[in-house]
């Protein structure tokens, strides 16, 4: 293997961002506007400049992973606190590889996109500087907010979701999973829109709770794991093997669970997000819908389904139910919102009742189809949230009915939204059809009914998708959409590069297949789970485990060609 | 004394023999107390605090020498021994003895700093405290600028009674160590120079609540007498091991030695006095109560339960389980109502006495060393906290009303987010000593079988949570009042306090492990019996 610490470099590399911008001039020193906005231009070329190393080395990362290698690579090992066998362990299967990517790839798109989100409004210079200008100006200068803490706290929670996604100690993921709020908590609660504090408490206390519930569970786990002859460790190697009860088991798998049912979110301990993504600044709704909530059903595969393979399949319809009913009720919602940021979430709580179901349906192609499902959804949501958070700069709202005929006045983002739209309905030929094909496929050879139902949510997302767009972008120009200028520059750059590997993860998902299928297979085995072997004996290649990756890739690209 | 009936009675009773070396760093506290009283009596008032400084800081360094030459003694440990009885079996000098007093000597230092802070123009304490509050007796010590200096000597004896009290081996020696601890205490609460009925009125409560929960604890070493025949705690072990008989007496003895050892820790349902008392009382005696005095009183219920009453775990344990989860919860949901930021601060103190509790209802070695981590991480994030509370003023002195601190972290970010930091600290969020604490405690709870009381702990945590996040709101989102307090830039004394409060809060998230294995280490052979 690689002697670079790449897990550790591509891990710190953000961090340094953060500490490097946290020292650099604030923009509420004293000096003139000018002054304060090149040093705010500073602050975001930093921010800029940190992310696209952070992904470029990850690009060589991922080049110099071999998926046909160990399990685990890039691992690195140190004791950190020897007294409960806690170290500072990381490394990554492709299932952590693919996400770590997918993070490095959102953040700088989402630096590009917030650099003018955050800046004081215009108006609040104007009053700064005429004295007496009279009550209007206390609020003005109360709204104030430093622009260098926000992209701070931005590269901040990218460290902290690469340490989440590469840890391999139990205890070091606890510990990014809990320290992962306190970035977002300030992006939500000083930055957004709103009822900004309601929803950043709301979204502070639902993870706390999950997140204590599982410390819970972590504790146990590890005086199990010190019960059984050895001192007590938090390797997650070692912890898969620690031999519990049936009844411990279960009650561990739930305090794992329910934190990660309420990071995901999963119906239904899905409320916070709605508040929380519409209150957000849509960079930050990107980070907390395409990168944070993935922690929840990372944690699920990797955690609840290693640590407890038996307790896994005891609850797995318990959480198909759960799943199924979260696709469609967040679907029938989706419909009925007013608030394209609203909409856009709760989308995304139907498309996680998709991962999940595909998690627990404990199929090769269920969960290959899952992790897909993940990076995809990262995609083509954060591309439909920026292009929304363009729409709401323009007009200062994300009310839907303030919208109309935007496709006439600037058509490239219309056209642009529109694809991200199509990929988040998963229309054939975009990245996230494969995914949700392979999570329903899947979900299908073992649990009918479920994938059945869950098909309904296809067809409910092409409403709600179509009638935004149609409400939004066509029928008459209305009066304050006159004259909206399109894209600039800049915000092309921010989402192009994430339409195009929307598009070309549409047509071409086999390198991704590549990495991810050893790692499913991996989490199969640990379960214990076999897929089950179809009634047909002329299909029996598709339920080999040597390689699915190849046949149902083989697959796809016949359904690619069919359309 | 001694000398006069060692005169009396020289042919019957030999001399005691007395360890001076081991006891040195009480001696040297106690001294350095004796010496500010001498102080008191002979120096001129203007040059009286520079002295008292001097002796209390110096006198509390010397301590903290002794306390690790003592412990750094080969002999002290030697063949596995659990360390000494000294002073004709008064007192023990063992390893988490010596963990306990090394603790409080270092918060009793940092609280020393913030008593001694003047630079907001005067000092927090009362100019004369005999003057009735509105009296012109009052008015005239105010104008000629007095301050009280007796609170460095009465400090110095607290902070002597407190280390004494963990150490004592006997039950008598412990009553006076409480007494000793206690007395000074009371007298610091009624000291504060604003709001004088209210910190005069805190005194009393405490005074009262105090002098009731000593007699219920001479009541318990009564009836611990009368059924061992001892009051030293090793006999009073050796006879509920033997000794069937006469069972009544045993439990009403431990009931009530509880009932006086959990009042000082401010156990639900003996908690009434803390939030009275910790919001009359001047702040920086907050501080050092909310540290000290609850790692003392720690320390004294260890000892106590683990010694005298170690063999009888199974008959203790559930009405301790019973305390942990009042105390937990009673502590975290009162704490949510809270306007004022003491008093809040109170409530989370109460809740954190649960958490420890749960530890040491584990009864074993990784019950005592989690315990003691947590207490030497708690007082100092605690300090950190109130010495934070110090520097939030306006026109009537401080600003402790919750809603005066409305958008201070737009006016001074730095200090709120020290405070921020602090609180996240109680909150146990993780890479902060609160967390390591937090993780320690419960982790030993659960390896002594009580999964039960990690799970209601963890839901108190969650609790808690939200009124400390609710103070950050406060501080970070809200618009700042127009007529809000300001803040002072903080004297030496207080950043100093500040500064060790978020270091160590710090530094002991991040890397724990030399702090634990040291509170492993002195808590490997319990305490000596």
């Amino acid at each position: 293997m690689s002697s670079l610490p790449w897990l550790t470099i591509v891990g710190v590399t953000p961090l340094v961002g953060s500490l490097v911008i946290a020292l650099l001039p604030s923009s509420s020193a004293p000096g003139s506007d000018a002054a304060r906005r090149r040093r705010d231009l500073l602050v975001k070329r930093t921010a800029l400049g940190f992310s696209l190393l952070t992904l470029v080395l990850t690009i060589a990362m991922v080049v110099s992973f071999s998926p046909g290698g160990p399990d685990y690579q890039f691992t690195q090992v140190y004791s950190w606190i020897p007294r409960f066998g806690i170290h500072y362990a990381v490394g990554v299967d492709g299932i952590a590889l693919v996400l770590i990517a997918m993070t490095a790839v959102l953040t700088p798109a989402v630096v590009l996109a917030s650099w003018h989100d955050v800046d004081p409004p215009p108006e609040v210079a104007a009053t700064a500087d005429t004295p007496g200008s009279g009550p209007k100006a206390v609020p003005a200068r109360a709204r104030r907010r430093s622009v260098k803490a926000y992209f701070a706290w931005m590269l901040l929670l990218e460290t902290m979701v690469i340490g989440i996604f590469a840890a391999t100690d139990l205890f070091l993921f606890y510990v990014l999973f809990e320290a992962m709020l306190i970035p977002m908590y300030f992006m939500i609660g000083s930055y957004g829109v709103g009822r900004r504090q309601y929803a950043a408490v709301k979204f502070l206390l639902y993870s706390l709770l999950g997140g204590l519930l599982m410390l819970a569970a972590v504790i146990a786990l590890y005086v199990y794991s010190a019960r059984a002859g050895h001192p007590g460790t938090f390797l997650f190697s070692q912890l898969t093997h620690v031999a519990l009860s049936p009844g411990a088991q279960k009650w561990l798998f739930l305090g794992f669970f329910i934190a990660f049912a309420i990071k995901a979110p999963v119906w239904p301990f899905h409320t916070w997000l709605p508040d929380a993504a519409a209150a957000a600044q849509p960079g930050a709704a990107v980070l907390l819908v395409g990168v944070l909530d993935k922690v929840g059903t990372f944690g699920m595969l990797r955690y609840c389904l290693e640590l407890f393979p038996s307790a896994s399949r005891y609850f797995t319809p318990l959480i198909l139910v759960l799943a199924v009913v979260g696709v469609l009720y967040a679907a029938i919602v989706a419909i009925g919102q007013t608030d394209m940021k609203r909409l856009i979430a709760y989308t995304s709580v139907s498309h996680f009742g998709l991962i999940t179901m595909g998690i627990f349906a404990l199929t090769s192609q269920g969960q290959v189809g899952a992790t897909l499902y993940m990076v995809n959804h990262g995609f083509a949501t954060g591309a439909l949230f920026l292009i929304a958070g363009f729409l709401i700069a323009r007009r200062r709202s994300s009310l839907i009915a303030d919208y109309g005929g935007v496709q006439k006045v600037a058509p490239v983002l219309a056209g642009l939204f529109l694809i991200a739209g199509l990929a988040g309905l998963s229309l054939p030929g975009l990245s996230t059809f494969v995914s949700e094909f392979l999570v329903l496929v899947g979900t299908f050879t073992r649990y009918r009914a479920a994938a059945i139902a869950a098909t309904v949510a296809v067809v409910l997302s092409a409403i709600y998708i179509l009638w935004m767009y149609q409400r939004t972008m066509h029928g008459p120009v209305r009066k304050p959409v006159e004259g909206m200028p399109d894209l600039k520059a800049r915000e092309l750059w921010a989402v192009g590069p994430l339409i195009a590997l929307i598009i070309a993860l549409g047509v071409y998902p086999q390198p991704l297949l590549n990495i991810i299928n050893p790692a499913v297979q991996h989490t199969l085995t640990q379960v214990h789970a076999i897929d089950p072997v179809p009634p047909h004996p002329g299909q029996k290649s598709v339920t080999s485990v040597a390689d699915p990756g190849r046949i149902v890739g083989g697959k796809l690209t016949k359904k690619e060609l069919a359309p | 004394m001694t000398s006069l009936s060692g005169a009396l009675a020289a042919a019957t009773i030999t001399p005691p023999h007395i360890e001076y070396g081991q006891l040195s760093p009480l001696l040297v506290v106690f001294g350095a107390a004796v010496a500010g009283v001498l102080v008191e009596a002979f120096v001129p008032r203007e040059r009286r605090r520079a002295f008292h400084l001097v002796i209390a800081l110096g006198g509390l360094v010397a301590a903290f020498a002794l306390i690790i030459s003592v412990a750094a003694t080969p002999s002290l440990f030697a063949h596995g021994s659990p360390g000494h009885v000294v002073a004709m079996g008064a007192v023990g000098v063992d390893g988490p003895t010596l963990f306990i007093q090394g603790t409080i000597v270092v918060l009793a230092f940092v609280s020393v700093l913030l008593i001694a802070e003047s630079s907001h123009g005067v000092s927090p304490f009362a100019a004369q405290a005999a003057a009735v509050p509105g009296s012109a007796e009052e008015r005239e010590g105010l104008l000629r600028g007095i301050s009280h200096t007796e609170v460095y000597p009465l400090t110095l004896f607290a902070v002597g009674g407190m280390m004494l009290f963990p150490a004592a081996n006997d039950l008598l020696t412990m009553f006076v160590a409480l007494e000793v601890l206690s007395l000074p205490l009371y007298l610091l609460c009624g000291l504060a120079r604003r709001r004088r009925l209210i910190s005069q009125e805190a005194a009393m409560k405490y005074f009262l609540l105090g002098a009731f929960s000593s007699a219920f604890f001479l009541f318990g070493v009564a009836m611990l007498y009368g059924y061992s025949g001892s009051v030293s705690l090793s006999a009073i072990a050796a006879a509920a091991a033997t000794n069937v008989s006469s069972a009544t007496l045993l439990y009403a003895g431990i009931a009530l030695v509880g009932i006086g050892l959990l009042f000082k820790i401010g156990a639900v349902p003996f908690q009434s006095w803390k939030p009275d008392v910790y919001q009359g009382a001047p702040t920086a005696v907050t501080a050092l109560m909310a540290s000290c005095t609850v790692v003392s009183a720690f320390g004294g219920l260890l000892r106590v339960f683990y010694v005298a009453f170690g063999q009888l775990t199974w008959d203790w344990r559930p009405a301790m389980w019973g305390v942990a989860i009042l105390t937990m919860l009673a502590g975290a949901i009162i704490a949510i109502t809270q306007t004022d930021v003491k008093r809040m601060l109170a409530y989370s103190s109460i809740a954190h006495g649960g958490f420890v509790l749960t530890a040491v209802v584990a009864a074993t070695a990784a019950g005592l060393s989690a315990s003691l981590f947590y207490l030497a991480v708690y007082g100092l994030t605690t300090i950190g906290a109130f010495a934070v509370v110090t520097l939030v003023r306006d026109p009537a002195g401080e600003a402790n009303h919750l809603s005066k601190w409305a958008g201070l972290g737009k006016r001074s970010p730095w200090l709120a987010g020290v405070f921020a930091f602090f609180l996240l600290a109680f909150a146990g969020i993780p890479l902060t000593s609160g967390f390591a604490g937090k993780f320690a405690v419960f982790q030993a709870a659960a390896a002594g079988g009580a999964l039960p009381l990690v799970i209601i702990g963890v839901l108190a945590s969650a609790v808690a949570a939200f009124f400390y996040v609710r103070v950050i709101v406060l501080m970070f989102f809200s618009d700042p009042a127009p007529d809000g307090p300001t803040v002072v830039t903080p004297g030496l004394f207080t950043g100093a306090a500040v500064a060790v409060g978020a270091a160590a809060t710090l530094v002991f998230g991040i890397a724990p492990e030399p702090l634990l294995a040291l509170a492993s280490h002195a808590a490997a052979h319990l305490f000596v019996r």
